[in-house]
């Protein structure tokens, strides 16, 4: 009896994972091996390995790094604040409520903001420091991305922060600590899960924000997202372009893996 | 001690700002007669008239919507399915494959799963366009349900089952009548999240869609490439009005419910 309703739940769920998970990446692999006349070589993985390729894995990661970082340090002092007021969830609603706009409208509002006779630009003439290319820079790059992704890096965050509980502060509170001393020894550990799944709900997809460097960075700053789409899409080198995400795949694992054993030791 | 609490509040009146400044930007250009996003010349509704004229575009709109719809009723059966699934496993070891597997969509980047699925639909022959969308919706919002779900089943007390079946439960009604409803906050939970993921979604969509269909993302993203236009600022301004209906309707539904939960809570 019981072994019986196990299976029949199983089957349609293994038969979507053997379909949409197992299946893809076997494909993508598949198709690393082979060139764009369609024979089956090692070229590929060659190609990856020139300076070309290493250079932009590098910097895409290098620029992963930063939007996360970025967003982490502007996220938990938002979402610690939050905490405190009254109506904190409808706050915390107000926050999530920009990720229901379509990232490509924010991305393209930042279009005339940053513009070259944009806001930001009166702005500055305004104030005499003349105007700048702020469009089309790295600097716009990596802003526009944290802007787009400070949400998924707050609510993490305050769901830890308020499923910790509060005699512990005031324990720490109680034995002498300040509140600084308070907050480093007990809340950040503490909450060290929160911030742990909010980077990994940042770096990855910062890896692969391809329409935000088309749009905003201008073709300046070129992840191996966007390499990925130039091959799969404009041109049709479908290999090459595989063979970019098996490494993207295998840096996924691997950060799957790390944090993975976090939190089998918390 | 006052200072201080206005500080906090300065701060987060900073972060509001930010996460604000650039939409309420989109709306007010929206009435600009001007036709850029530099020089407020005029009040005008034009843009508007433009967006609404536009058949293409509405049944782009009616597309998104459709999509989302669907893909995300689906998914949710296919995640609570999922979820009942792992738990029901009880060995340690396929509990954690099957999460390792349920999890490599959602920490995936989007463009690797666009990239995967258009090799995986090509292969299989189905056609680029609504159907080969709507699947790849499904898919990505699966393991979402399924995660938004599985605490609620791991937190469900198994006396509760035993006590079910002792008084002569079927298996289909200790599912309905006990499990279901204990669970449902985590549905609905994972029903609005794969609603999000889907309207929000752009990469995974670009890849799998043909020439023919298109989504509003898709389609924002050709008409933004191609520079500013003001019929995107009308049509963000709708959308986002939109949005904020719906959450203001979630928020008080949601409301209601936490109060009839703790009415009944503070009967007993």
């Amino acid at each position: 009896m019981q072994t019986k309703s196990r299976n029949i739940y199983l089957v349609p769920y293994v038969l979507w994972i053997l379909l949409f998970v197992v299946a893809p990446i076997v494909l993508v692999v598949y198709y690393s091996f082979f060139s764009i006349d369609n024979e089956l070589t090692l070229e590929n993985y060659k190609k990856f390995f020139t300076p070309v390729y290493l250079q932009m894995t590098v910097s895409s990661f290098w620029y992963a790094f930063l939007i996360t970082l970025f967003s982490l340090v502007f996220s938990y002092p938002t979402a610690y604040l939050l905490t405190k007021l009254k109506h904190k969830q409808l706050w915390l609603l107000l926050i999530i409520l920009p990720t229901w706009i379509n990232l490509l409208l924010k991305a393209y509002a930042f279009l005339g903001i940053f513009g070259t006779y944009g806001t930001v630009n009166k702005f500055t003439e305004f104030l005499g420091l003349g105007t700048h290319q702020i469009l089309f820079t790295d600097f716009s790059f990596v802003f526009v991305s944290v802007y787009i992704f400070i949400p998924f890096m707050i609510l993490p965050i305050f769901n830890s922060l308020e499923e910790l509980n509060p005699s512990l502060i005031y324990a720490s509170r109680d034995l002498g600590a300040s509140s600084w001393v308070t907050f480093k020894r007990v809340v950040f550990p503490l909450t060290l899960e929160g911030v742990k799944s909010g980077c990994q709900a940042v770096f990855i997809p910062a890896l692969s924000l391809f329409m935000i460097t088309r749009l905003i960075a201008g073709n300046r700053v070129i992840t191996l997202g966007t390499a990925i789409e130039q091959h799969f899409l404009v041109t049709q080198d479908w290999g090459m372009g595989a063979t970019i995400a098996v490494f993207l795949i295998i840096a996924m694992a691997v950060m799957m893996l790390i944090t993975g054993t976090g939190k089998r030791g918390v | 001690m006052k200072r201080k609490w206005k500080f906090s509040h300065l701060y987060l009146f900073f972060v509001f700002f930010i996460l604000y400044a650039p939409i309420f930007y989109l709306m007010y250009y929206s009435f600009n007669s001007g036709g850029n996003m530099r020089e407020f010349e005029g009040f005008t509704l034009d843009w508007y008239k433009e967006v609404f004229q536009d058949t293409r575009l509405l049944i782009i709109v009616l597309n998104t919507l459709i999509i989302a719809l669907l893909s995300s009723v689906i998914s949710t059966i296919i995640g609570v399915i999922g979820a009942l699934a792992i738990v029901y496993v009880k060995r340690r070891r396929i509990q954690n494959t099957l999460l390792t597997f349920n999890n490599v969509l959602i920490v995936s980047p989007d463009v690797i799963i666009g990239a995967s699925f258009l090799i995986l639909f090509t292969i299989i022959g189905v056609k680029l366009g609504f159907i080969s969308v709507l699947l790849a919706h499904i898919a990505f919002s699966v393991p979402i349900v399924v995660i938004m779900v599985l605490p609620k089943l791991q937190e469900m007390s198994p006396t509760l089952l035993d006590a079910a079946r002792d008084l002569g439960a079927s298996r289909f009604e200790v599912l309905s009548k006990v499990v279901l409803p204990f669970i449902r906050p985590g549905i609905f939970a994972g029903f609005f999240m794969a609603l999000t993921y889907s309207l929000d979604d752009f990469a995974v969509t670009f890849f799998v869609t043909g020439n023919g269909f298109s989504t509003l993302s898709v389609e924002i993203y050709s008409l933004a490439r191609r520079g500013v236009s003001l019929k995107i600022n009308a049509l963000s301004t709708l959308i986002f009005m939109f949005t904020v209906l719906i959450v203001i309707g979630y928020y008080f539904i949601s409301q209601r419910n936490s109060n009839k939960v703790k009415g009944v809570a503070t009967g007993k």
